[in-house]
């Protein structure tokens, strides 16, 4: 399908970056603050595809994706696949139920399998820390990190970043608390790194059991009492409490846990008038939000979904780069 | 044939001797160690200036992965690397598959040893069957089969009531129960030090006291048995603490460090190869407190012994995620270079000291022959090129794995040559 791309779609230039570096998406460590500006700029124009009455446009016509994912997901699988689509790539998606990874294939090689059949970009989700940047060392394609073990989720941070600017117009000088399961928590890795580069003060809260070594820096400390982050909050992030993780000894039960750090209306008074609820999901209601607030005035947790789209739109049409960039306008 | 070193520093703690020295040798043993010996129609070997003349160097924790895991290592091969890595003797772990806790693979293993004929291989047994922490192996038939010691490396003796018994127990064997310490709970799934690199890279942690736990236990039952324990490996400074306390109040406890956790520190793992398996090693690289720590018990005397724990682990099992990682890096050949670049030439030990660390104490906590350039004794001998740099190629060297964090590394110190039972096994190029 033809698609004329209106001029006016076109990604608006920042001051600063105007391609990424690298040729790699492996985390939100290694890019600048130039560079994040840029993908959210670029997100900008994104997001207006998504508001045509015909939602594509043929940047990556004639590339190839191919979205591995090792990892249960429903949410970033889809946003990926949709990114893709409107972008008109050829995609391909492999979940690990359908591949030969249970018949005892290493990641290795099922990448170079794959790397055979000379896909342009790899989004891959898996269990294992690092396994992107293994990918990246093998591989010929340009690697996106959908979500590493405990280590980093690029993409989320990057469409959490573009939530809070749309809402707040800016990064730098916020008060942003994050709550909940620090420890194994890869989306609050990206953020801390992504929000700290950008000038955002930061505070991180849950249980001791649950805060890593090494978290605290210049802009970022930790605490075990919800009230003292959510004091004067213009941002509250709640991360996911992952049952299956908790084994009996990171917290007693999921009913205290929410006794001692879910968020309730009744706590969320602490934060700005104008706060913001975020939260990268699944849920758990009762646990560590309050339907109340999940639901409520405040929160922008769908929203998230639906810019998470433009984000990896953005990723996706960077790193096919240059070449991508001259032919076609968006 | 009479064989004589001619020239050179002689240095061996044992004897006291640090000089300038001839060394004759006939029928495999040290004839005669002094100054300016007359050649009486020996076959001379003109030893260069600033060269040091040392007790073959004995490694005391190798992996040699025969039987069983041969892809990886062979007791032939991994020989091979001792000797260019200036160890004439080495001991064996017995984590191999079937695990050694039977005189039968004691004595398959001393055999594969004499027909590769290279460096002396020293197996040590199995603390309990299968090592499986449950009833004791056969720990006196192991010792008439050859063994010099027991561990169940890898994993630690499970419970403190069979460390106990197998204190006793090999105690009265006279020989000591060598442990990897870790306290299987703290170390769950863990695969790197437990602090601001494993956060930040979003890896499982592992504290330096799931390490130090396990010594203090080892430390306390060593001192109510009055037999011998060995530290394996230390890496974390809680450990060297309890064992210079222990060491203080008399305790028969003995220590090894590893060349990577003198050298390395959890900070590698964020360098410019993220998750590069090679730096994956049990135990951990720990932060720098540790690493220092490590320095200073080697330079003060409360190490005993440098180990390297070399794991040969074959490329395709390398190149995966890095939980899936096995553990363990290889060390035979790379482990005099840093000695001497990284302790020695840094001002930290002596000559003498090193030498002390590589082959006499080594020979002493497992009562090895060895250890000394004494007349009569075996002519094990290293001779060692101090000053020579070299660069670490992973591929040329004789193990059959290539799992070294140190490829592509330039290093200050060097082998010159290897003897064993007065034979040359090796010579540098």
């Amino acid at each position: 399908m033809n698609v004329d791309a209106p001029a006016q779609a076109r990604p608006p230039v920042p001051s600063g970056a105007k391609r990424l570096k690298g040729r790699h998406l492996l985390g939100i460590a290694g890019l600048e603050p130039s560079e994040i500006t840029l993908i959210l700029d670029t997100a900008d124009a994104m997001k207006e595809v998504a508001a045509r009455p015909i939602k594509k446009v043929p940047a990556l016509r004639g590339r190839t994706v191919v979205n591995l994912f090792f990892e249960p997901s429903t949410r970033t699988r889809t946003s990926f696949e949709v990114a893709e689509k409107r972008l008109s790539a050829d995609t391909l998606s492999i979940a690990t139920a359908t591949s030969s990874v249970t018949k005892g294939e290493t990641l290795a090689d099922t990448v170079r399998n794959l790397e055979a059949m000379a896909p342009d970009m790899i989004v891959i989700r898996h269990g294992s820390s690092g396994a992107p940047h293994l990918l990246a060392r093998i591989c010929r394609a340009a690697v996106i990190n959908a979500g590493d073990g405990m280590h980093e989720h690029p993409t989320q941070a990057l469409l959490d970043a573009f939530t809070i600017r749309a809402h707040k117009g800016r990064l730098a000088g916020l008060k942003v608390a994050i709550v909940g399961d620090l420890l194994h928590s890869r989306v609050l890795r990206s953020n801390l790194l992504l929000l700290n580069a950008m000038g955002a003060d930061l505070c991180l809260c849950g249980p001791s059991t649950l805060i890593p070594a090494g978290l605290d820096r210049p802009g970022v400390r930790t605490t075990a009492v919800i009230d003292e982050a959510l004091d004067g909050a213009d941002v509250v992030m709640m991360l996911r409490i992952q049952q299956e993780r908790m084994h009996g000894h990171f917290i007693p039960s999921l009913r205290e846990y929410f006794t001692l750090f879910g968020l309730t209306p009744a706590r969320l008074r602490r934060a700005k008038e104008d706060v913001i609820v975020m939260h990268p999901g699944p849920m758990n209601r009762g646990v560590e939000i309050d339907s109340e607030v999940a639901d409520g005035p405040y929160s922008v947790i769908l929203e998230q979904v639906a810019n998470g789209v433009a984000v990896r739109m953005a990723v996706l049409y960077l790193l096919a780069g240059r070449e991508a960039e001259e032919s076609i306008d968006v | 044939m009479k064989l004589l070193l001619k020239g050179g520093r002689v240095v061996d703690p044992a004897a006291g001797r640090d000089g300038e020295f001839d060394i004759l040798i006939d029928a495999g043993r040290i004839v005669r160690v002094g100054r300016d010996l007359p050649v009486n129609g020996s076959e001379v070997v003109e030893l260069k200036q600033g060269w040091i003349v040392a007790p073959g160097l004995i490694d005391i924790h190798v992996h040699l992965r025969e039987p069983g895991q041969e892809h990886k290592e062979t007791i032939a091969s991994g020989a091979a690397a001792a000797v260019a890595g200036g160890f004439t003797g080495i001991a064996c772990m017995p984590n191999t598959h079937p695990v050694n806790d039977h005189a039968g693979i004691t004595q398959f293993i001393l055999k594969k040893a004499a027909e590769a004929g290279l460096a002396r291989v020293y197996p040590i047994g199995a603390v309990s069957l299968g090592s499986r922490g449950e009833q004791l192996a056969e720990l006196g038939e192991q010792k008439q089969a050859g063994c010099v010691a027991f561990s169940d490396d890898g994993r630690p003796v499970a419970t403190a009531l069979l460390m106990r018994r197998a204190l006793e127990y090999a105690g009265m064997l006279g020989l000591p129960i060598v442990d990897h310490c870790e306290d299987p709970s703290l170390k769950g799934d863990g695969v790197a030090h437990e602090g601001q690199y494993a956060s930040a890279l979003g890896l499982r942690g592992i504290p330096g006291v799931a390490e130090s736990l396990m010594v203090e236990r080892d430390v306390s039952l060593a001192e109510l048995t009055g037999a011998h324990v060995h530290i394996c490996h230390m890496s974390a400074r809680q450990s060297l603490r309890a064992v210079r306390a222990g060491k203080e109040r008399g305790v028969a406890v003995t220590c090894e460090v590893a060349p990577h956790h003198f050298t390395l520190t959890d900070a590698a793992l964020d360098g410019p190869v993220k998750y590069d398996t090679n730096l994956k090693m049990n135990p951990p690289l720990r932060e720098e407190a540790d690493r220092d720590a490590m320095l200073e018990g080697i330079a003060d005397g409360t190490v005993d012994v440098i180990a390297t724990d070399h794991a040969p682990h074959h490329g395709d099992e390398k190149l995966v995620e890095f939980d899936r990682a096995p553990f363990g890096i290889t060390g035979l050949e790379t482990a005099v270079p840093l000695v001497f670049d990284r302790l020695v030439h840094a001002g930290r030990i002596s000559v003498s000291r090193a030498v002390e660390l590589l082959s006499t104490n080594p020979a002493r906590v497992l009562n090895l022959p060895g250890g000394s350039l004494a007349e009569n004794a075996p002519a094990d001998i290293v001779v060692l090129d101090p000053d020579r740099s070299v660069t670490i190629d992973a591929a040329q060297q004789r193990t059959r794995s290539r799992n070294t964090p140190f490829n592509g590394w330039e290093l200050r110190g060097a082998v010159a040559l290897t003897l064993v039972g007065g034979r040359i096994v090796h010579r540098a190029v």
